[in-house]
């Protein structure tokens, strides 16, 4: 027996579980997407992917050191904040944009916050949105067609030549045609077979499993499900968030989504299309930014919803999903203060 | 919340008396409330059973020797509730007798509700199940509060611990008598035996113990941490929740841990002061983890040598379970009435580290059984933000100990919410003495 017994307080056991195992276990999630846009893409892909990465820990070493705090890089939460960067870039985009989104992601983000747990949002979405705002060409043209398939996931050639567009864009694009009173007949009729066929068993075939045009990682559905399940497992993703956030654009989208009147809006290809499933598994779900009541996820997960159909519906990009998360995690302290749970005994005394 | 229960080590290991300790160290403080007033001085001979210290007020019990002897000592030694307290030494002369005053009584289905809580006040009964709550007192609820069931705590929730369970196997027919004498005292008609179902053999025995007619029922439990907590237990079995603040008995409720009725038994049916307990020693470095029928105020030091020793490195000495267990930091204590167990640790066993930031996973949220935001509460105490820690529920924290031990951060939680709550309360004491002074100034 030791000489010096240690003394503290209760409880003396703790799980094994650290944050360090979860922030690994959302890179083990995200390998398989990694595995998919080097596929799709090409090994472009995992090049702007790496390039974020370095820039992200690199960023967050020299931040920690001039902070004077412990450099905590392989705390793996910077490595996630570069993965999830890249995966919101479209892949022709030059080696430059993935550096400075990293170094704005990491640095104005989340450093200047405080570090990791005290940021107000999500790193990654911050890049993206400082990119966004700041080469808003690159960040919108310099899409690729997918492996095995086109950039709209349609099989139109036509439309894709003419419009260089992802499907969001082309159903914002033809909806516009559609409603546009001075569009000539043949145009109205072309987009409407451009929206029959957005809508086909194919394309939705193609957007499952990612022969579409889109973000280096949002782009396979069914890539990004195989690591959410693998979270959700681990009970490191709250299911909740996704869930609301999912059933309440696909409601919204069916209700308001279709250009010929309430109620025939395509749900599916709302669901599967743009980087709902990325936002929705991986982004939204982001611990520190998301609240922690019961009650607040899926105010949370509802609040993205909303805020995602009506940028796709009525906003100017055609994509919401990054701008929505970024809000709701603006409204997450409130959310929690205002949705505390009630405490075991909080009754009524019978006496 | 499903920490491994540890429990293996133990649970088949039968109940063994621990040799007669040569010499005893009773504290006089064995429950919360007031410790006892000594009435025997140095150089005094007792005998077993004598009643050595009074109880000083309602919410205190009186302390008896649990040998035959000499006082060798009065004064400060250490105490498992930390630091030292004031203690009687008893060098034992090695005889088996029974004071005088011991009389076992063959008129017990006789006694009446208050000879009962004078004969549990006058034994020294206090709850058996780690905080030592004077039992007399749990059984005098005022009148306003009618007592309609009795719950009998056979829980055992904290890991490794099995000393509830060996004796549920081994004394059904006293526990079970305890119980009914409770529930008499408590002039209540149903009475529930609570058992967490990877006890079945336990649910099986005393339920095969009961007599034809009883109105006690046993009810085999979940499996989850905190179930054996009075609150959870009340809500697991009963569907009622305790209103915030108040106490089981605010829903007509009394819960009573299997050692307690044990001994109620004991004093009641035999005349016998409470003068020893289960106590199970484990731990991955005890050579033969053991349950002990022990002596109050046997040294800890002595119970692991007879049951073979250490055989591995010890960091930490738990008296209690892991999860809401205190710490010693020496083995010189004595056993009081609530140490159910001593739980030794082994180096990579415990955690030492410093936290991480709060990721704001949420995970401690899930686990409160009390539905607290502990993460919340944290941040407030450690800003010295007490009345908005109180307003989130700072005294309304059992301090189970679920929120820090599923924390990825391993944040102190439980270490600031007891801190925090002793702020809350001496800002509370400061608050009434400075009306008190005001009161006498006018």
């Amino acid at each position: 027996m030791r000489e010096r017994l240690i003394v503290s307080a209760s409880p003396h056991i703790r799980e094994d579980v650290s944050v360090q195992k979860i922030m690994y276990g959302v890179v083990i999630a995200l390998v398989p997407a990694i595995v998919g846009s080097v596929y799709f893409y090409g090994y472009r892909a995992l090049y702007l992917t790496v390039l974020a990465v370095v820039a992200a820990l690199v960023t967050e070493a020299i931040i920690q050191k001039a902070r004077g705090v412990p450099v905590a890089i392989r705390d793996g939460s910077a490595l996630v904040t570069g993965i999830l960067l890249a995966f919101n870039l479209p892949p022709g985009v030059p080696w430059w944009i993935p550096v400075i989104g990293s170094i704005f992601a990491i640095a104005i983000g989340k450093q200047v916050f405080g570090g990791l747990g005290y940021n107000p949002l999500n790193p990654a979405l911050v890049g993206r949105a400082f990119l966004l705002a700041s080469w808003p060409v690159h960040m919108t043209t310099t899409w690729l067609p997918a492996r095995g398939g086109t950039l709209s996931g349609t099989a139109l050639h036509g439309i894709d030549a003419v419009t260089q567009a992802t499907p969001l864009a082309v159903l914002k694009k033809v909806s516009e045609i559609i409603a546009d009173p001075s569009s000539t007949t043949h145009q109205v009729v072309q987009a409407r077979e451009a929206l029959a066929d957005l809508g086909s068993a194919d394309t939705i075939v193609n957007l499952f499993i990612g022969r579409v045009g889109g973000c280096i990682g949002e782009t396979s559905v069914l890539l990004l499900l195989v690591g959410a399940v693998y979270l959700m497992y681990r009970h490191w993703i709250d299911v909740r968030i996704p869930a609301s956030y999912l059933l309440t654009v696909a409601v919204l989208a069916w209700v308001f989504g279709g250009p010929s009147g309430f109620f025939t809006g395509n749900a599916l290809f709302h669901v599967l299309s743009g980087g709902l499933i990325l936002g929705a598994f991986f982004m939204a779900t982001d611990m520190v930014t998301s609240p922690v009541t019961p009650r607040g996820v899926i105010i949370f997960g509802v609040g993205c919803g909303v805020l995602t159909t009506i940028i796709r519906l009525i906003g100017g990009y055609p994509e919401g999903v990054s701008y929505s998360i970024l809000l709701m995690n603006v409204a997450t302290p409130l959310i929690d203060r205002h949705t505390r749970p009630k405490k075991f005994g909080e009754v009524k005394s019978s006496g | 919340m499903h920490p491994p229960t540890s429990k293996e080590q133990s649970k088949d290991v039968g109940i063994t008396e621990a040799t007669l300790p040569e010499r005893v160290v009773i504290p006089l403080r064995q429950a919360l409330g007031a410790p006892a007033e000594p009435t025997v001085k140095v150089g005094d001979e007792v005998r077993l059973g004598q009643k050595i210290g009074e109880a000083n007020g309602f919410v205190s019990v009186p302390v008896h020797a649990s040998i035959a002897g000499k006082v060798a000592a009065v004064g400060r030694f250490p105490h498992p509730l930390g630091g030292e307290q004031e203690a009687i030494v008893i060098e034992g002369d090695g005889s088996e007798a029974w004071d005088d005053s011991v009389r076992p009584r063959d008129n017990v289905d006789a006694l009446t509700s208050d000879e009962i809580k004078s004969i549990v006040l006058e034994a020294g009964i206090v709850g058996l199940g780690g905080a030592a709550f004077p039992t007399h007192v749990k059984l005098s609820p005022p009148e306003s509060k009618p007592i309609d069931t009795a719950i009998l705590n056979g829980a055992e929730c904290e890991p490794w611990l099995t000393a509830d369970h060996r004796l549920m196997l081994e004394s059904p027919a006293e526990i079970l008598e305890g119980f009914s004498l409770i529930m008499r005292a408590l002039g209540c008609e149903r009475g529930i035996v609570g058992i967490e179902a990877n006890k079945l053999d336990a649910v099986e025995t005393v339920r095969k113990a009961l007599p034809g007619g009883s109105k006690i029922r046993v009810a085999a439990l979940q499996v989850k941490y905190p179930q054996g907590a009075e609150k959870q237990l009340i809500g697991a079995l009963l569907g009622r929740q305790v209103p915030c603040g108040g106490l089981p008995m605010d829903v007509g409720v009394v819960v009573q841990n299997v050692g307690t009725a044990l001994a109620v038994h004991d004093a009641c049916r035999l005349g016998r002061p409470l003068v020893r307990r289960v106590v199970t020693l484990t731990g991955n470095p005890m050579s033969r983890p053991t349950n002990f029928m022990v002596r109050i105020g046997t040294l800890v030091s002595s119970l692991v040598d007879e049951a073979g020793g250490l055989d591995g490195d010890v960091a930490k000495v738990v008296s209690g379970g892991p999860m809401m267990g205190m710490t010693q930091f020496t083995l010189d204590v004595p056993v009081i009435k609530g140490m159910s167990g001593i739980l030794f640790l082994g180096p990579d066993e415990i955690d030492v580290g410093e936290p991480d930031p709060c990721i704001r996973c949420g995970h401690c949220v899930h686990s409160c059984p009390m539905k607290l935001l502990p993460t919340t509460i944290e941040k407030y105490v450690m800003a010295g933000q007490i009345e908005s820690a109180v307003d989130a529920g700072l005294n309304d924290c059992i301090e189970c100990g679920s929120c820090s031990y599923v924390c990825p951060s391993r944040r102190r939680l439980i270490h600031y919410f007891k801190f925090g709550k002793y702020l809350a309360w001496e800002r509370k004491k400061a608050a009434r003495e400075k009306a008190e002074k005001e009161k006498k100034g006018q």
